[in-house]
């Protein structure tokens, strides 16, 4: 850590002593948090990953500390709302909240509702550009949003190789696809894809009869149920998992570049419970969090003592899109509007 | 009756009518401020011009109006013919029928339309894999698509032709045989009866049917939300829903709920003057039960077409939610094989949510049905002894809450309790008040109509004796009522397990219902918990209706269910 700080301030020099100040010290699991969380006996965690890896995570957690985790999952972009709406009538129940949707950190940042804390082992084994400087947030883990398709219903050969692929008539009324004003991971994509094809792509799209589901986690269940071929979005990672468990499901790195979803969390100033929640965060950037995140589902661990899950792509293999929550911090609702300009929802 | 010193009354007059004019006036009258207001609060039309001639308002509000009349007229083609059967002929399993319909009416109708996604859904509907299993059809055809506008209305209409079919059903009850039977004598025959005495006898009923499917497809969210928005559209709920979305535009929500209000009252001002004319049905005094017609030969494929027609709102939706409830992927039938417990595995130890959930909605329900029930029994009351001056502005507002949505209630109790002095938002009082309000219309008219029953002298002579007026009511007109009050609390507390509407506009996380916590897993897909969850709110249900039904109530639940139709 300190070595970080050192280096990160003889990075900084330029900008004064001022910023570098503002990365609190490294906080470690001492025996004293834990007894002082245990006291505390809940806490909350907003989040926008699939149920079936939150919860779990969550009944580890309790069964490691004795601490409750009340989960509180929905798309990114309501859970935004709902936290609005929550701090808007002064209801402080939000106490670690991890998004698909890294816009809103800054978003929260900006409102100040964020509460500097950086895990020992953040600071020791998470790359510097995944923290906040100010300590106030950091990467927890990275998914991608991938195209997927159901071999049953298209041949291999016949499937699409990217994004412009499936405009081909072929593929009308054969295509599921998430909502960005539901979801961050979406929205995240949305912005990168609206960037790199024009909006002119999605009008496209909006004529291929897509069937318009909300959650990126919703695709991956709708292409294994045989509801529609091909999945045009999604959380890649479920994706994977319905193959590993023997669907017929294949995944597709689209040949213009797979839109990258950073997953940032934070603590709110306004918790109750801070023990808790710092202990919760610890753990989950800890060695053994990223490990059962990656073990249950495969995303991409922020802590590099961790491993990639096997038979996963590298994400060094991947053309990756590049993010940039600074711009969707602004301009999501004009993402939004436009996106239902075409899609009419 | 006078007025005698005035023990309790007026301060409880004053308690109950400062009640209403929290839950009803306050909220309303913030959707109207807010609706004519800009951003900044400033007075403007901006809100309606933009609604009338945006499409994105323009095209939800048309929608709207389609989808209304549509299921309308759907529910009335299929409820008036089969209320006619079940009241007026032969038909085996009558009885068994007027059950099955209460029974489908216990569905929340979003889970219905859940369980219609299951069998509907174009290519992994389970109705259309056994259509392309039969018929061969190749695997992009599809015999149904609920993802469709038409698809849409069905599965409304599925959910709101019982409401049509048991005033149907009643009031063909209640027409004197006589009338038919005079027809008859005159060399009518069975047909030129049915023209000219039945159908004229019963059409104020159908008409007032008509109506109430009509409202109910207008101010109806959970349907759409789950259907339309896959298929690319919106509804006026599901917009006003949307527009809460951050940032929340919530002028825009006040002024497109104000169309929905409006209409409502205009439309029951209409059934009003409908049902007004119903009166001439009963004239005539003592009449004997109406004479069944002899279907003959035509009894059992009459009966059979009768449950098939069940088997949308009900049969064939249960099967899905078991299938999808102990299958591993939903679209597959589940066989001795892929049998498994996982779904309630996941539901009620995984799901950190479910048991929170259940808890709120249960205390809810209880508590709506108690408190509710309490309230509806002193106004009406006071307004079938006209006990305290103004009870007429009592009854009113006891009645108002039928001319408002539940998604508009929501939205106007959003608006008026986030903000000092009461802010009630986040608790579970907001969601309290919500559900009372809405449930208060058909609880105020069962007791009035039970009130009617009770004469009044009895009340008096425990007046004599020198009991106060609560006194009374405790002793005397209480026990009286009972059936009344077991069958209202009933209705109450279904009524609160099937609300999504007001609930998905208030809630929080900490006071999420079962409803609101299904319509979050269906954007999330998952279905398997969806379908646990509904099957367990479903049995809670039946369960405290069957052991309230044991504390004697009868038949009295299914005439209180008619007059909750709006």
């Amino acid at each position: 850590m300190r070595r970080r700080t050192l280096l990160q301030a003889a990075a900084l020099v330029p900008f004064g002593a001022r910023v570098v100040s503002a990365m609190p010290a490294a906080e470690p699991m001492t025996p004293a948090l834990i007894e002082a969380a245990k006291k505390e006996g809940k806490v909350s965690y907003y989040n926008a990953m699939d149920l079936s890896v939150a919860e779990p995570m969550a009944k580890a957690f309790e069964a490691k500390y004795g601490i409750k985790v009340m989960v509180e999952r929905s798309g990114a972009e309501r859970v935004f709302t709902r936290i609005a709406q929550e701090m808007a009538g002064k209801i402080y129940r939000a106490d670690v909240v991890n998004s698909s949707d890294a816009a809103h950190f800054i978003a929260w940042k900006r409102e100040g509702w964020l509460m500097p804390f950086v895990a020992d082992d953040v600071a020791k084994d998470v790359s510097a550009e995944m923290i906040d400087p100010d300590g106030l947030y950091c990467t927890q883990r990275i998914h991608l949003s991938a195209i997927a398709y159901n071999t049953k219903m298209i041949a291999p050969a016949d499937a699409p190789k990217g994004f412009l692929d499936l405009l081909d008539p072929k593929y009308s009324g054969k295509l599921v696809k998430a909502h960005p004003g539901y979801s961050g991971t979406i929205m995240t994509a949305t912005q990168q894809l609206s960037r790199e094809l024009g909006w002119s792509y999605f009008e496209k799209l909006s004529k291929q009869k897509v069937l318009q589901v909300q959650s990126a986690t919703d695709p991956p269940k709708r292409i294994e149920a045989g509801e529609r071929a091909i999945a045009v979005d999604g959380s890649d990672y479920l994706f994977w998992m319905s193959k590993e468990r023997g669907q017929p499901i294949e995944v597709v790195q689209p040949v213009e570049g797979t839109p990258q979803v950073s997953n940032p969390m934070g603590i709110f100033k306004s918790t109750t419970n801070p023990n808790a929640a710092k202990l919760l965060v610890s753990w989950i950037m800890s060695p053994e969090g990223q490990k059962f995140i990656v073990d249950l589902s495969g995303q991409y661990p922020a802590n590099r003592q961790v491993k990639q899950k096997e038979g996963r792509p590298a994400l060094s293999s991947i053309k990756l899109l590049r993010e940039e929550p600074a711009v969707v911090v602004d301009k999501a609702d004009q993402i939004k509007s436009q996106y239902a300009k075409y899609f009419k929802v | 009756m006078t007025l005698r010193r005035p023990d309790l009354s007026q301060p409880l007059m004053l308690l109950v009518a400062a009640l209403l004019v929290l839950m009803i006036v306050l909220p309303m009258g913030w959707l109207v401020v807010y609706s004519f207001s800009d951003k900044a609060g400033n007075p403007t039309l901006e809100n309606f011009v933009r609604l009338f001639t945006d499409p994105d308002f323009l095209d939800p509000l048309i929608t709207t109006l389609i989808i209304a009349f549509s299921t309308s007229a759907a529910c009335c083609v299929v409820a008036a013919p089969l209320g006619w059967l079940v009241a007026r002929t032969d038909m085996p399993l009558a009885r068994t029928f007027r059950v099955l319909v209460m029974a489908s009416l216990v569905t929340p109708p979003f889970v219905g339309a859940i369980a219609w996604e299951m069998l509907a859904a174009p290519n992994s509907g389970l109705l259309n894999q056994l259509w392309r299993a039969v018929t061969g059809a190749p695997s992009d055809e599809a015999l149904f698509d609920i993802y469709t506008l038409t698809g849409l209305i069905f599965t409304i209409a599925c959910y709101t032709f019982p409401y049509v079919f048991i005033l149907v059903a009643n009031s063909l009850d209640r027409m004197p045989g006589e009338l038919e039977d005079a027809s008859s004598m005159l060399g009518a025959g069975t047909w030129t009866t049915a023209r000219r005495i039945t159908i004229p006898l019963a059409m104020p009923t159908l008409l007032a049917g008509a109506l109430i499917a009509f409202l109910q497809a207008l101010n109806t969210f959970g349907s759409p939300a789950i259907l339309a928005i896959p298929a690319g559209f919106h509804t006026l709920t599901t917009k006003i829903w949307s527009l809460f979305e951050f940032p929340p535009k919530v002028e825009l929500a006040a002024a497109s709920s104000l169309p929905l209000l409006v209409l409502t009252i205009v439309l029951l001002r209409v059934q009003l003057l409908v049902l007004g004319r119903r009166g001439y049905a009963v004239l005539g005094g003592k009449y004997g039960a109406p004479r069944l017609i002899r279907l003959g030969k035509w009894r059992i494929p009459v009966a059979t077409a009768a449950m098939l027609v069940l088997s949308l709102p009900l049969f064939l939706p249960y099967a899905a939610l078991l299938n999808t409830a102990f299958s591993p992927v939903s679209s597959q039938l589940v066989t001795p094989a892929t049998f498994t417990l996982r779904n309630f595995y996941f539901t009620f130890t995984e799901l950190s949510s479910t048991m929170p959930a259940l808890k709120n909605t249960l205390i809810l329900a209880a508590l709506s049905a108690t408190l509710g029930g309490l309230l509806a029994l002193l106004i009406s009351y006071i307004v079938a002894r006209q006990a305290i001056r103004g009870w007429k502005v009592l009854g009113f507002l006891a009645t108002a809450p039928l001319a408002i949505p539940g998604i508009v209630l929501g939205v106007g109790l959003f608006l008026a309790y986030t903000r000092p002095p009461l802010t009630l938002y986040g608790t579970i009082w907001i969601l309290l008040i919500a559900f009372i309000t809405i449930e208060l219309p058909a609880a105020y008219q069962q007791f009035r109509s039970a009130f009617h029953a009770v004469h009044p002298e009895l009340e008096e002579a425990g007046r004599m004796l020198g009991a106060t007026r609560l006194r009374t009511l405790w002793d005397i007109t209480g026990p009286l009522l009972r059936a009344s009050v077991v069958a209202t609390w009933c209705f109450v507390f279904v009524g609160v397990i099937r609300e999504l509407s007001a609930a998905v506009i208030l809630f929080t996380s900490e006071t999420k219902v079962v409803a609101v916590l299904i319509f979050d897993l269906k954007e999330s897909g998952d279905v398997g918990a969806i379908a646990v969850l509904s099957l367990t709110i479903v049995a809670i249900t039946t369960v405290v209706i069957v052991i309230a039904s044991r504390l004697s109530i009868g038949r009295d639940a299914v005439r209180l269910r008619t007059i909750a139709g709006g």
